[in-house]
């Protein structure tokens, strides 16, 4: 009869590198973080070296490719909060009714097919969504506000604002989904219609649910970039005027890639310094829709 | 062959096949086994009833360290099996494995042919010799008595099998490994009444070459093949005898209880 | 008795309001594809598919870029495959529950929501600059592939766990190492889950354009690359470069352009439902 042998010593040593292996794979992906923190930082670093953070922060121009150079990020961001509020105003309204006509009015086959068809509308590449925005919605939206610059962030944002539907939607049925049967039935059985069940009480109890499908969804707004370089054209503007053309801060990195930059220039670290600036705002709220998501997800199991 | 082998010496080990002292489990703070001293015989069928959350499966678990994995699970104590502590930290748990067999309460063949199924054990041994897998297959698959129904399909999907043919599947595939002790956990709750006393009966036959332990749910399961049936109660080992003698004449008042089915 | 009719029609015009929104976005998607194919479907032919980049919109085509695209889906998947399963492996396998585990996890899901032209601004100092890589196809791929790699990490995870609990058991049992469980019978049994998430994945890196601006490549590009090494275009840029042009036949070419990238995401996302249908089926 074979004894329980000892330790295989090479075969644990096998298991063991393996294990190694792939946690440096996974290590990969802090390293990414970590290149990306870095990468901005540095560059930013050498940025306002040469221009001052206030400045930055309270200039109202920007204009850092003409001789008389100004850099108030101001300029940039209110476009890039103009296109992403014409999406979400758009979005979450039409995400959220898509989301409580799913969960509770279709039928259950309805669901299954309508969801991955909802996904092929964040499929779709996003320089496609811009080409639509220009060439279809701008002069469609021009034939009743006579006003509409070519380029301009209400259609833009209107396009933007597909997009990102089915982020919305789908993420907030999910949590329509997981309010447990008990609440609805306990609601049906006090005589209360599917409307007012749905926003009396599954909406409420879903909330933390819809609550990140929003922020994920702004965050994927302010983020974009083809859509709002195709359409919203690349003129630096502080407004809130959503007929006349603005540059993001996505759509004015574009611009200075498209271009000839050397490294080491001023013009060179100010896509850097644009960057953090994005990145801050997006890296907040991804992290505050994770910690939403984590106590959700605790809340349930 | 094993007889000849036998000195004094190891005959006394073959006769208490697991020893088990003051075993305690913990998951987390919780104390699901409150220190079992135990001795399993060899080439006997052992019944582990009780109760459920009583400890007997986790009990039965620990004997192939399949708690390891477990959440917060803790152990104190010693388990030797063949006079070997298998908790050691030299101790090959792999190795454990094939010689401690195991067999769960609901059919799990892998999503893969019949074939696959059964050699899957000596293949990860490193055993390549096509002609010797295929004589394994067939052997373990004859033990359980599938040859028959299957011989045929063998390289067809396991899954496409009823639940009671998966059920002995999964025993053929703990048989091909050569393992000297097999562990059943609820080995027939998931399985028809038909399906169930083949189960029984092949389970009856496989002592000859194995020591079984097996936890049911079933009383009158226990008390139809096993030699030895032990009584677990909130993670107390509260009787252990042979099974005749615990069904008809218990000596504790709570093992009277259970198996007169006034509580559990 | 007032009220409750009231609630009653509120009711039925909001089923109707949502049947609305839920074909809004798809009747508008329709719509869009149904005017683009009407743009663009007489400027595809053979031509225009196996012609390089023209100053003169008639004889322009899209080889390069095409040609790009598929180097770039190619060196993308190479990278970021190995890497992708590797990690979403030692996740779900290994890591359970450590505090290292907890921080990956927080991480990949931030790296997930990080805007694609930050990876651009990523690769343009790490890969083109710092590792002298260039504006080339492989400086585009290893930005791709750090793009993609949360979402291949996250559908894999998805697709190991869903394996039932009692085939681990099962190997386990047989005295399967670790290594032996995940590879001969975890790999196998989530291999559609695993194919579906990649090849969306790969479907959005094909799609991608910003970050391979921010990384220098090049929407005129004289000849398809012939190494990993070479500059190259895909086919996103060339459709954004011709829309930014003012002359009107460069916006046909665009909308002929869409038209090819279009099939190739929706073919690409139709084999990945296919997929993950036919192993959805076998998993039960």
């Amino acid at each position: 009869m074979p004894r329980i042998i000892p330790l295989d010593h090479m075969r644990k040593l096998k298991e063991t590198v393996i294990e190694r292996g792939l946690q440096a794979s996974a290590l990969v992906t802090i390293a990414v973080t970590v290149g990306i923190i870095l990468v901005l930082s540095f560059e930013a670093i050498l940025f306002f070296r040469e221009v001052s953070i206030i400045d930055f922060f309270t200039d109202t121009q920007w204009t850092p490719l003409y001789t008389d150079k100004n850099f108030g990020i101001i300029t940039l961001l209110s476009g890039t909060l103009l296109t992403s509020f014409i999406a979400i105003i758009f979005a979450v309204p039409i995400g959220l009714s898509i989301s409580i006509y799913i969960s509770e009015y279709a039928p259950r086959s309805f669901r299954k097919t309508i969801k991955p068809a909802l996904e092929l509308l964040a499929a779709v590449p996003t320089v496609v969504y811009g080409f639509f925005a220009l060439t279809v919605v701008t002069p469609f939206l021009q034939t009743f506000i006579p006003g509409l610059a070519g380029f301009n962030s209400l259609s833009a944002g209107l396009v933007m604002g597909i997009m990102i539907i089915p982020f919305v939607s789908s993420l907030s049925e999910d949590a329509l989904h997981a309010v447990p049967n008990s609440l609805r039935e306990a609601a049906y059985g006090m005589g209360s219609t599917k409307l007012q069940n749905a926003f009396r009480v599954l909406v409420p109890a879903a909330s933390s649910g819809i609550v990140v499908s929003i922020i994920l969804a702004i965050s994927r707004a302010i983020g974009e970039t083809m859509i709002v370089a195709i359409a919203a054209g690349q003129q630096p503007r502080l407004t809130f005027d959503p007929t006349v053309p603005v540059e993001t801060i996505t759509a004015f990195i574009v611009q200075v890639s498209l271009g000839d930059v050397q490294h080491g220039t001023l013009e060179y670290r100010t896509i850097f310094a644009a960057g953090i600036t994005l990145f801050i705002f997006t890296f907040l709220l991804n992290t505050i829709s994770y910690k939403i998501r984590k106590k959700f997800r605790e809340k349930y199991e | 062959m094993k007889e000849k082998k036998d000195t004094i010496d190891k005959s006394l080990k073959r006769k208490h096949k697991i020893q088990t002292k003051g075993v305690k489990v913990f998951y987390d703070d919780f104390m699901a086994i409150k220190g079992i001293d135990m001795n399993i015989r060899a080439n006997k069928i052992t019944a582990f009833i009780g109760p459920s959350g009583c400890g007997k499966s986790t009990f039965l678990r620990l004997f192939n360290r399949m708690n390891d994995y477990i959440e917060g699970f803790r152990m104190e104590g010693e388990i030797l099996i063949d006079g070997e502590n298998i908790n050691k930290k030299k101790i090959n748990v792999e190795q454990l494995r094939k010689q401690v067999g195991m067999v769960f309460q609901k059919p799990n063949p892998f999503p893969k042919s019949i074939y696959e199924n059964v050699a899957y054990g000596l293949k990860i041994q490193g055993i390549k010799d096509k002609s010797f897998l295929k004589d394994k297959v067939e052997d373990s698959l004859k033990q359980v008595g599938l040859w028959n129904e299957v011989k045929d399909d063998i390289n067809k999907s396991a899954l496409a099998l009823s639940g009671g043919q998966q059920q002995r599947l999964c025993i053929a595939r703990t048989l091909a490994v050569e393992p000297s002790i097999i562990l059943m956990d609820e080995p027939t709750s998931a399985l028809d009444p038909i399906s169930t006393a083949k189960i029984e009966e092949l389970i009856y036959e496989l002592k000859e070459k194995y020591t079984i332990v097996i936890v049911t749910h079933n009383m009158q399961q226990a008390g139809r093949i096993s030699d030895y049936t032990a009584f677990f109660y909130m993670g107390d080992l509260i009787e252990y005898d042979k099974s005749k003698k615990l069904f008809t004449n218990p000596e504790k008042q709570q093992t009277e209880n259970y198996i007169t089915g006034r509580f559990g | 008795m007032n009220n409750i009719r009231k609630n009653r029609v509120k009711d039925q015009a909001f089923k109707y309001w949502g049947i609305a929104c839920t074909f809004l976005g798809l009747v508008l998607l329709s719509v869009f594809i149904g005017s683009i194919i009407v743009d663009g479907v007489q400027r595809i032919d053979w031509d225009f598919i196996t012609s390089l980049p023209s100053r003169k919109a008639e004889r322009a085509g899209i080889f390069t870029a095409l040609m790009g695209s598929i180097w770039i889906l190619i060196f993308t998947t190479i990278i970021a495959l190995p890497i992708g399963i590797a990690a979403a492996i030692y996740l779900e396998e290994y890591a359970k529950k450590s505090k290292l585990a907890s921080l990956l996890e927080v991480n990949i899901s931030n790296l997930a929501g990080v805007p694609s032209i930050i990876y651009g601004l990523l690769g343009l100092e790490v890969f083109v600059r710092i590792l002298q890589m260039g504006a080339s196809v492989i400086a585009g791929s290893f930005t791709l592939a750090l793009l993609i790699l949360p979402i291949v990490i996250v559908s894999t995870r998805e697709s190991i766990k869903a394996v039932p609990k009692s085939i681990r058991d099962a190997s386990f049992a047989l005295g399967a190492s670790k290594w032996q469980t995940v590879s001969q019978q975890l790999l196998p049994a989530s291999f559609g889950g695993i194919l579906t998430g990649i090849i969306l994945a790969l479907s959005r890196a094909v799609g991608e354009t910003a970050p391979l601006i921010v990384i220098g490549a090049l929407a005129y590009v004289p000849f398809a690359p012939a190494s990993p090494m070479d500059e190259f275009s895909v086919l996103p840029i060339q459709i954004f470069n011709w829309i930014s042009r003012p002359q009107h036949g460069f916006e046909t070419n665009a909308a002929a352009a869409i038209i090819i990238l279009l099939l190739i995401t929706f073919v690409m996302n139709g084999i990945a439902v296919y997929f993950r249908n036919r192993w959805q089926s076998k998993l039960k």
